[in-house]
């Protein structure tokens, strides 16, 4: 459990990513089997062990030590986890001679055999023999939340670095696999043969697309791509395997229980990658309906009759990956699309159908028809090579997604906070107001926060700017100057705009970013609170 | 007698009537009795001062020799008579020159230990339990929370850290008297023997702990010759920590920054404080310090002063012990 605790530690507090790739791959190389495996779980969230009550926690706690210390002490900390850690030992504690310390592959081999009555004194025991640190990791493995800022995807790239593989073989193999992946980590060490899948219908990871940034389509021929409508639904992957049928999400998570409608039309066998969406298919003639029609069919785990006839569901689909038993990521797109489009057509026309392709002779034609999508459900366009092979993961070159444009606003500086890591020297988060209307005249409201789309060169203007405008200081954040004549004004881009109890300003923005410093502006002509209202207003009509 | 008879808090600190002084008092006063050099206890502007050897030298350093009118040096455990009140200091283990204060009148003794700790530390003198029938004892990490680790395996985790990301300037964090020097003296006695590079202003205090006797190994100032960051790569550098918030921490080379403080035990400080690498080194006592302490000295009484004091009182009558907190103003924890 040492050596997971201490990654942990370390990775809560490292910012950049290549710190935490080095840690993790130092993690993988350094520990054994299956302690490893059972850590790489935890990471990617795959790691299934018996749950502990925070009721039964605090129980525990209080069976040693007075409530009111342990109420101080929670009070100070905030987080139970890591006060439950701390408090456990109420004297000094000295590890006996030859006491071993739990491994993390015992701790969770244990807890899993454990009976719902000896939960209670396992848990006490195993909270005794553990550091404070190693506690703290055991405690938020078992109730359920690590948050440490490591996604799947980052733990399979450390998998990469430390072996020398490529992500994508892993990401190939990955679904197929159990903790404590001994497999994966002999074949990864060069020490057995790649392994062997068996289970059928197991989900994928899918390709992804890279936003189309600046210049990204400047060089690009546009005849070697084929673009086709973004629609706003979920992306889902079907996989059918004999008598074996499945529905999941873009993440892997298996949501066919919420499905049967789709699930039951299915008549191929393969795996095929498209879009879920409620209404009807266009060979049916009937409208796709919106985002939010669909969002009464997510996250459940039963449907009603009600809402299977009320919110019907379908594919787009866009992808084949299997046909049969067959692996033809390898193939072609163009290749790809004309299998898809004979296994589309055998099948049910009201479950399925094709999403088409949208022809284009130029970047140029394609931007203007963006802007002008033929149906309200479509929020941009996807671009893909015609030749590029089916790969995991989000690679940059093949697929592009080229979404409506961001709103805009512009607005003032009003706090900054010094950054992490390698900007722990700069003011480097941005909170920014608009103008409303106050009692005694216009006043800023802060309507959002932005730590991103800026130069380092930008950077070093705006922290010059926090350094010598400082009005007030709050531990780490400073007040700047903001006044109609003086300040610093900010043009903020941002995907979404909502209303919002939790912000004095009542509205909520959903990824700002700085696109971009406006020297050239006075803080009187940023923009008011009412064009941000106007903009949601727009939104809900 | 009744023991605030002899010694109360007052707005400037603590007061006896009886001599006529105050101990670590925060504003000026006619005569003052220090228990060590931090900020916070050992204020400039005093008429007369009494204090340790070191804790003069220190003031006379951070505040120029002109700091009071006049000194006197307190020997440890020589008995000072100041008007019919019998004062003597005693070792507290908290920095150089650090020490406790027992105040002693008509069979009455109340120590004043200022701030002070229990575990190894070669850059002061240890703690020395002095018995009393009044205990007065600071209260920082006065919560069940705090289990200060061995200060030996935290330095491990930055030697460890080191041998991981050798490309990257170990920027450490440490207050200027005492954490610095102690960190300096834990990575030698970790076998650690590159140079190290200190802040400036570190340089006299460090200068003052090695000449008397506490040997810090080769450290050359953080400056930069000729402009190039890699000068730092894989190197260590100890500074105050508000030195990593300024522009000075732009010359490292991908820093990663690190901080000594018995605050780094909560996630949660050591993430707001942007520290990557947190070690829980501290100069004063944890909770299990604290009440090993009070149960070793069994006073009649204990006052807790600066720090969590509710949670030690609460301790204490748990324990069968009269205590109560002081509410004395002014004194942060500079020193953690």
């Amino acid at each position: 459990m040492r050596a997971f605790a201490t990654l942990l530690d370390r990775l809560v507090l490292t910012p950049s990513r290549n710190g935490k790739l080095k840690l993790l791959a130092d993690y993988f190389r350094d520990t054994p089997d299956p302690d490893r495996g059972y850590g790489l779980a935890a990471l990617a969230g795959t790691l299934d062990l018996k749950s502990v009550k925070p009721a039964l926690l605090r129980e525990l706690v209080l069976e040693r030590m007075d409530e009111v210390l342990f109420r101080y002490s929670y009070d100070y900390v905030g987080d139970l986890a890591e006060t439950i850690a701390l408090v456990w030992d109420q004297e000094r504690k000295e590890r006996m001679p030859g006491e071993a310390e739990p491994r993390l592959g015992a701790v969770v081999t244990r807890m899993n055999a454990l009976g719902r009555t000896d939960v209670r004194g396992a848990v006490r025991d195993l909270l005794d023999r553990l550091d404070p640190s190693a506690r703290f990791a055991f405690l938020k493995l078992a109730t359920g939340g690590l948050r440490i800022g490591v996604s799947a995807r980052l733990a399979k790239q450390a998998l990469a670095e430390f072996s020398g593989m490529d992500v994508t073989e892993i990401e190939t193999l990955w679904h197929g696999l159990q903790p404590p992946y001994e497999s994966l980590f002999a074949w990864l060490e060069g020490q057995a043969d790649r392994p062997v899948l068996a289970t059928p219908a197991i989900f994928h990871s899918v390709m992804l697309a890279n936003p189309v940034g600046e210049g990204d389509l400047d060089n690009l021929d546009p005849a070697d791509f084929a673009a086709e409508w973004k629609w706003d639904g979920i992306r889902v992957q079907m996989s059918s395997s004999g008598s074996t049928r499945r529905l999941y999400s873009r993440s892997g998570d298996d949501i066919s229980a919420a499905f049967p409608d789709v699930l039951d039309a299915i008549n191929f066998e393969g795996v095929v990658d498209g879009e879920l969406l409620v209404g009807g298919t266009a060979r049916t003639n009937s409208p796709t309906r919106t985002f939010s029609d669909l969002q009464q069919r997510l996250n459940r785990k039963t449907v009603t009759s009600k809402m299977l006839e009320a919110f019907p569901a379908f594919v787009r689909a866009y992808d084949v990956l299997f046909e049969g038993e067959a692996d033809i990521r390898p193939a072609p797109l163009a290749e790809r699309r004309e299998r898809l489009a004979d296994l589309i057509e055998k099948a049910p026309h009201d479950r399925f159908d094709l999403s088409p392709l949208v022809p284009f002779t130029s970047w140029q034609e394609l931007e203007t028809i963006r802007r002008d999508p033929p149906d309200p459900v479509i929020e941009g366009v996807m671009i893909k090579r015609l030749d590029s092979a089916y790969q995991a993961g989000r690679m940059k070159g093949p697929w592009f997604k080229w979404k409506r444009d961001p709103f805009n606003v512009d607005a003032v500086m009003m706090y900054a906070q010094r950054g992490h890591g390698k900007r722990s020297s700069y003011y480097s988060d941005f909170t920014f107001g608009v103008w409303t209307e106050g009692p005694d005249g216009d006043v800023l409201v802060p309507v959002g926060k932005a730590y991103f789309g800026f130069t380092d060169a930008e950077l070093e203007v705006l922290d010059r700017y926090v350094r010598d405008n400082t009005t007030e200081r709050f531990g780490p954040v400073r007040a700047v100057r903001a006044e109609p004549a003086h300040g610093f004004v900010l043009e903020v881009a941002f995907e979404g705009i909502n209303r919002s109890t939790r912000h004095k300003s009542g509205v909520a923005m959903r990824f700002p970013r700085i696109a971009r410093l406006r020297q050239d502006k006075l803080p009187a002509d940023a923009d008011r609170l009412e064009t941000l209202m106007a903009m949601v207003e727009a939104k809900e009509s | 007698m009744k023991p605030d008879q002899l010694l109360r808090p007052a707005p400037a600190g603590l007061y006896c009537p009886a001599g006529d002084f105050y101990i670590d008092p925060v504003r000026p006063v006619a005569r003052a009795l220090i228990t060590h050099g931090h900020s916070d206890h050992a204020r400039a502007g005093h008429g007369a001062v009494l204090a340790t050897r070191e804790t003069l030298d220190i003031m006379a350093i951070r505040y120029g020799e002109d700091f009071c009118g006049t000194m006197q040096a307190a020997a440890l455990g020589e008995r000072i008579d100041l008007g019919g009140v019998t004062v003597s200091f005693h070792p507290a283990g908290h920095v150089l020159g650090s020490a406790q204060i027992a105040v002693e009148q008509a069979g009455l003794r109340i120590v004043a230990s200022g701030d002070y700790k229990r575990g190894a530390d070669p850059t002061c003198t240890p703690y020395e339990p002095v018995p009393c029938d009044v205990f007065i004892t600071e209260a920082t990490f006065g919560l069940p929370v705090f289990h200060h680790p061995d200060p030996k395996a935290e330095t491990g985790k930055l030697l460890t850290s080191l041998r991981q990301f050798p490309e990257r300037s170990h920027l450490v964090g440490a207050y200027s008297l005492g954490k610095a020097q102690r960190v300096l003296r834990l990575l030698r006695d970790c076998g650690y023997d590159a140079p190290i590079y200190i802040h400036g202003s570190l340089a006299r205090l460090c200068d003052y702990y090695v000449s008397r006797g506490i040997a810090l190994g080769d450290l050359r100032p953080a400056t930069l010759e000729k402009g190039d960051p890699t000068d730092f790569r894989g190197a260590v550098i100890v500074g105050p920590p508000s030195a990593f918030a300024d522009r000075w921490a732009r010359r490292f080379n991908e820093p990663l920054i690190a901080f000594a403080s018995g605050w780094m035990m909560i996630r949660q400080r050591a993430k707001q404080g942007g520290v990557e690498l947190p070690l829980v080194i501290s100069d004063h006592c944890d909770w299990p310090e604290l009440t090993e302490t009070i149960r070793e000295l069994a006073p009649r009484e204990v006052w807790v002063t600066h720090g969590r004091e509710e949670a030690l009182v609460r301790w204490c009558e748990l324990s069968g012990l009269p205590a109560r907190p002081l509410h004395l103003v002014g004194y942060e924890d500079e020193g953690d």
